[in-house]
């Protein structure tokens, strides 16, 4: 199950479907029909093979990665509540057989928009580079990894990270011609497979990553082949991770162990924190999360890449009781957090910090 | 959809070690055995040899076979059964008939496959696991108490889906899928009410006193009518004047609801001042009437009394004819007397026998005991149905419940409903109540452990709720291990973060052999697509070597003809895993001959490239490859390989083209190869000679000086 938060709507996927939700109250944006709180299905349309990654490409668009190999754009039309393919790419990712020129679809495992741009990767080590309204791929790097990419990110404007099953984190520069990536960079030595990646929204040097063993590590793409950071996170795999978009000293992560944190580096001072934990819900303290935050973005040096441990504390909530499936899917957005989980449920938290 | 086993059938994954093969059952039936002329196109799910029959098992049709004319053939597969046609020959028939071109896949649950049913399963898949993890140590009422909030959670899930069901069915376009959806609604709602019940008398197990209270909440719940009948005649206008004005403050009765009927009668009072004296004695003696109320510390034998002297009271209002002017409060006060007559009646209004019998309890025996019940069950049932009809699967199920034979519902719960669902969890419950310890299977394990089975294997079918099976097989502590390891090897791998999932599960349970199994189906995959860096890491991850071994070979075959390698992002990072086999060891410090190379880093670059041989890691077909390799090492200004080192290279060449002359002989073709061949050995042994004779130069100089 996957999902997305685009404004006041959210999307999930049930049995091969992508589904427009809206939940309501959060917005300025008032829904018609969607009463306070109140979760609505809008619509739905049919998806074939797996939905592997979601994301909305504008207001009214989404882009969905298939295991077919195939990527859709879905448009939203409000006016009838309805969902329409507007655009598709059949066989964006698919694998060469050995000695024939048998083509067999691969899963597309991760997308990245930033309108009109969608880079897609896949089981097939393939980057395509798609452009709306344009029919064939723009650019495409075959054989850009010897292993299966797990996700994908813009890093700069033509520059991407990938992910992939060994480890690696990689670089590529579409300005560059040729398919090896401007950088790799990669955990030492056990090849633990990177599933989730994100960059810091402010800072676009500073990475996240989620592997397969639960840990967050923390890049500064910037200097060093080695994460700045490794953190002990979840039992299993770390099936996503994201930075805030507009409070990123708070990170989110979600793990096949069925738990979903809450990462909170904002808290710089020992003193502050440990008041706060004592759960003595102080008031100085959380009637001016303003300057707090000016705080954090004066000292410009990233909470994420200090790497003096007295001085830094990131407090860890757990956002779900009693986990028993993966949570496989979050996004964030304002004070609204989402999730989906294999017990084909989605969780909705709508007051991120209070 | 096939009738359900009632036996012990599916013997297959009872086996552990059995093996793939014998997982499915290969049977081949020849004509007589399915679709002969007594069952013409049937295939009825029932196998393997059965102690006892239930009833006769229903035959269903698969819709297009047609087995009067052709053989059928079926397989079993986990939750799903395969039909097809044969072609065995027939003696007098020697004509070719055309096969039909279809293969059935016969699915045993199709219940898995509804929207709103995959909710049920969702959720009560989170009670059940928290259910397991309720501490056997917590006793008494504690615990009690968390066995009740656990059961009101079940209820809860399937009230929820009812109601879903319910406006699903509503909202249904087409009659036919109203009318199934409709069913639906009555399945479920017909498993809440056992399931209440069952609560009630096994789980609650309330004495006498709070048991008919309990019954009574029983009973409101699971008539929903009234709520609609209420709102109709309480919101009209003059709800004296509705038509249903009396049938309403009689089912209020019937309900031990008073308070709601004397609001009625004072409304009635206010109508017809006739008949208000009538209606003020009627309501008094409602309020009047003694009841066990929940914080009250009055014992049975008070209330006994106080009844006692209240029905009394009833009787002689009854005799004194009171109410002989008015027949519909006299019906009422013939009813709280607990006439029997009186009460058959209302049998419209009752709608079934289990309402008239806790009517029936309420005004004759208010103080009934659980052991009592089931006399009291039987008589109403039969006063109820009077001899018209016989009672049905559900008075069959309610009835074996009031006996307190809880082996007797779930059996006729497995029977009448479609699903494993409802006799798993309510079995489940029922064990960790401490009821079920006596009773053992004479297959399998018990009977808490064998349904669940059957209900996980049919989650393990659909193609999204199999991961909900895996927690239901962790808790059958018998033959769980071995389901979950058949079951689980069978899930089709279609993209890898699936197979990451699978392969999350199986370690978590250290079920090595199946974690190397499906790494070796990924491995095999990934090299079919020619992807050749995942089928390594696979590989690897399975810590299988000879696959390892496989793998590399393709590797050095590709460099051998492009002359670069591939996937080098992996190749050099390899590490450790490099000792998983001989030839990846080989490939590892083959590149890393090629890196020192490319670095100028000539000296090391030659004595691996020696050790490569001498340590025999390389295979003996590189040799050659590795030979040629080093003449341009040879051939460089300096001296590289030290005069020992070139006697070692002399020597493996020698050993080499002694094995090629010996096999030539053999094999005595391949001329234009061997021409080649023979070129190359000759530069070989020309450079091998020159490089030898600077390096004793070289090395007497350096000696010397």
């Amino acid at each position: 199950m996957l999902i997305t938060i685009h404004s006041n709507s959210l999307l999930s996927l049930q049995e091969n479907s992508v589904s427009l939700w809206c939940i309501g109250d959060f917005g300025n944006l008032s829904s018609d029909g969607g009463f306070e709180g109140d979760h609505q299905l809008l619509c739905d349309i049919k998806h074939h093979g797996d939905v592997m990654d979601l994301q909305f490409l504008d207001q009214e668009r989404i882009v969905a990665a298939s295991s077919t190999g195939c990527v859709t754009i879905f448009l939203h039309h409000p006016n009838n509540q309805t969902l329409s393919v507007s655009q598709e790419w059949v066989g964006a990712h698919y694998h060469i057989g050995p000695g024939s020129p048998s083509y067999r679809s691969a899963p597309c495992t991760g997308i990245v928009c930033n309108s009109p741009e969608i880079v897609t990767v896949g089981e097939d080590g393939r980057i395509n580079l798609f452009r709306v309204d344009y029919k064939e791929a723009v650019r495409t790097i075959d054989n850009a990894d010897s292993s299966t990419l797990h996700a994908v990110t813009f890093l700069r404007t033509p520059e991407i990270l990938t992910v992939n099953s060994i480890g690696q984190l990689k670089i590529w520069d579409f300005r560059q011609q040729g398919n090896e990536p401007s950088q790799i960079l990669s955990l030492t030595g056990d090849r633990v497979p990177l599933h989730c990646v994100d960059r810091h929204p402010n800072q676009q040097h500073v990475v996240a990553t989620g592997g397969q063993d639960g840990m967050l590590s923390i890049w500064d793409v910037r200097q060093g082949s080695m994460p700045v950071s490794l953190l002990k996170a979840h039992e299993a795999e770390m099936w996503e991770v994201h930075f805030h978009p507009s409070n990123p000293d708070h990170l989110f992560t979600c793990s096949e162990d069925g738990s979903l944190w809450h990462w909170d580096a904002s808290t710089e001072v020992p003193e502050k924190s440990s008041l706060f934990h004592q759960g003595g819900r102080n008031s100085t303290l959380l009637a001016h999360p303003s300057s707090n935050q000016l705080n954090v973005n004066q000292s410009l040096i990233s909470s994420w890449l200090s790497t003096d441990p007295a001085k830094d504390r990131i407090e860890i909530t757990s956002l779900l009781p009693n986990r028993t499936l993966s949570v496989n899917s979050l996004d964030v957005l304002g004070s609204c957090l989402l999730c989906g989980t294999d017990a084909e449920a989605i969780y909705v938290t709508r007051q991120l910090f209070s | 959809m096939l009738s359900k086993p009632e036996g012990p059938d599916r013997q297959f994954p009872s086996q552990p070690g059995s093996g793939a093969g014998s997982f499915v059952r290969r049977e081949i039936w020849g004509p007589g055995v399915c679709g002969g002329p007594r069952t013409p196109g049937a295939c009825v799910d029932q196998t393997g040899n059965m102690e006892e029959l239930d009833g006769e098992p229903t035959l269903t049709l698969i819709p297009g076979v047609n087995s009067k004319k052709r053989q059928m053939c079926f397989d079993w597969g986990p939750g799903e059964m395969l039909v097809c046609e044969t072609l065995f020959k027939k003696k007098e028939k020697e004509e070719k008939m055309l096969g039909c071109p279809f293969i059935y896949i016969v699915r045993k649950d199709i219940d898995v496959y509804s929207r709103i049913l995959r909710k049920l399963f969702n959720e009560s898949h989170g009670i059940f696991v928290g259910l397991q993890r309720i501490e056997e140590e917590s006793t008494g009422k504690s615990r009690k108490a968390q066995l009740v909030r656990v059961s009101k959670n079940y209820r809860s899930v399937i009230r929820a889906c009812m109601e879903e069901m319910h406006q699903v069915a509503i909202a249904a376009q087409d009659p036919v899928s109203g009318r199934q959806y409709s069913s639906q609604v009555s399945i479920l709602s017909a498993m809440e009410l056992i399931w209440n019940l069952c609560e009630i008398l096994f789980i609650e197990v309330a004495p006498a006193g709070p048991l008919l209270l309990h019954l009574l909440d029983w009973v409101r719940l699971h008539v929903c009518e009234m709520d609609a009948l209420s709102a109709d005649v309480l919101g009209s206008e003059n709800p004296n004047k509705h038509e249903n004005f009396w049938n309403l403050a009689t089912l209020f009765v019937l309900q031990g609801r008073l308070d709601e009927a004397r609001q009625m009668l004072s409304k009635e009072a206010d109508a017809n001042p006739a008949s208000a004296s009538m209606c003020r004695v009627l309501g008094d003696l409602m309020r009047t009437m003694p009841i066990l109320s929940p914080g009250n510390t009055q014992t049975l034998t008070e209330l006994e009394l106080k009844w006692q002297h209240w029905h009394e009271e009833c009787e002689r209002h009854l005799q004194d004819g009171t109410f002989a002017s008015n027949p519909h409060l006299e019906s009422l006060c013939k009813i709280m007397l607990g006439d029997d007559s009186a009460l058959l009646e209302q049998k419209e209004l009752l709608s079934n026998w289990y309402h008239f019998l806790v009517t029936r309890l309420l005004y004759s025996h208010p103080t009934v005991k659980p052991i009592e019940l089931h006399f009291y069950a039987q008589s109403s049932l039969d006063l109820f149905l009077g001899g018209d009809s016989s009672p049905e699967p559900l008075d069959n199920i309610l009835m074996a419940a009031f006996e307190f034979d809880i082996h007797q519902v779930i059996k006729e719960c497995s029977i009448a409903l479609s699903n494993w669902w409802f006799v798993a969890h309510l079995t489940d419950l029922l064990d960790h109540c401490k009821l079920l310890h006596s009773h053992n299977l004479y297959f399998g394990s018990n009977m808490r452990e064998f349904l669940l089975l059957e209900y996980a294997s049919g989650l393990f079918a659909h193609h999204s709720l199999w991961q909900l099976g895996v927690d239901y097989f962790d808790h059958c502590p018998e033959l769980g291990r071995v389901y979950l390891e058949l079951h689980i090897e069978r899930i089709p791998l279609n993209t890898e973060q699936k197979a990451l999932k699978i392969l999350r599960i199986c370690e978590r349970r250290q079920m090595t052999e199946q974690v190397r199994s499906i790494c070796k189906i990924l491995a095999m995959k990934a090299v079919c697509n020619n992807r050749l860096g995942s089928a390594l890491s696979w590989s690897i991850r399975a810590k299988d070597a000879a696959f390892a071994t496989l793998v590399s070979d393709r590797f050095l075959k590709d460099y051998c003809e492009r002359g670069s390698f591939s996937d080098l992002d992996l190749i050099d990072n390899l590490g450790a895993a490099m000792m998983l086999s001989d030839r990846l060891t080989f490939l590892g410090k083959y590149r890393e001959f090629h890196r020192l190379y490319g670095e100028k880093r000539f000296a090391d670059a030659a004595s691996l490239l020696l050790s490569l041989m001498t340590s025999q890691i390389a295979p003996r077909s590189f040799w050659m490859t590795l030979l040629t390799d080093a003449l341009p090492l040879l051939e460089q200004k300096q001296v590289i390989f030290s005069a020992e080192q070139t006697y070692e290279l002399m020597q493996c060449l020698e050993d080499l083209t002694i094995g090629r002359t010996e096999s030539r002989d053999l094999e005595g073709q391949r001329l234009q190869d061997d021409d080649i061949e023979t070129t190359k050995v000759e530069m070989l042994r020309l450079a091998l000679a020159r490089n030898l004779a600077r390096a004793i130069v070289k090395e007497g100089t350096l000696e010397g000086s």
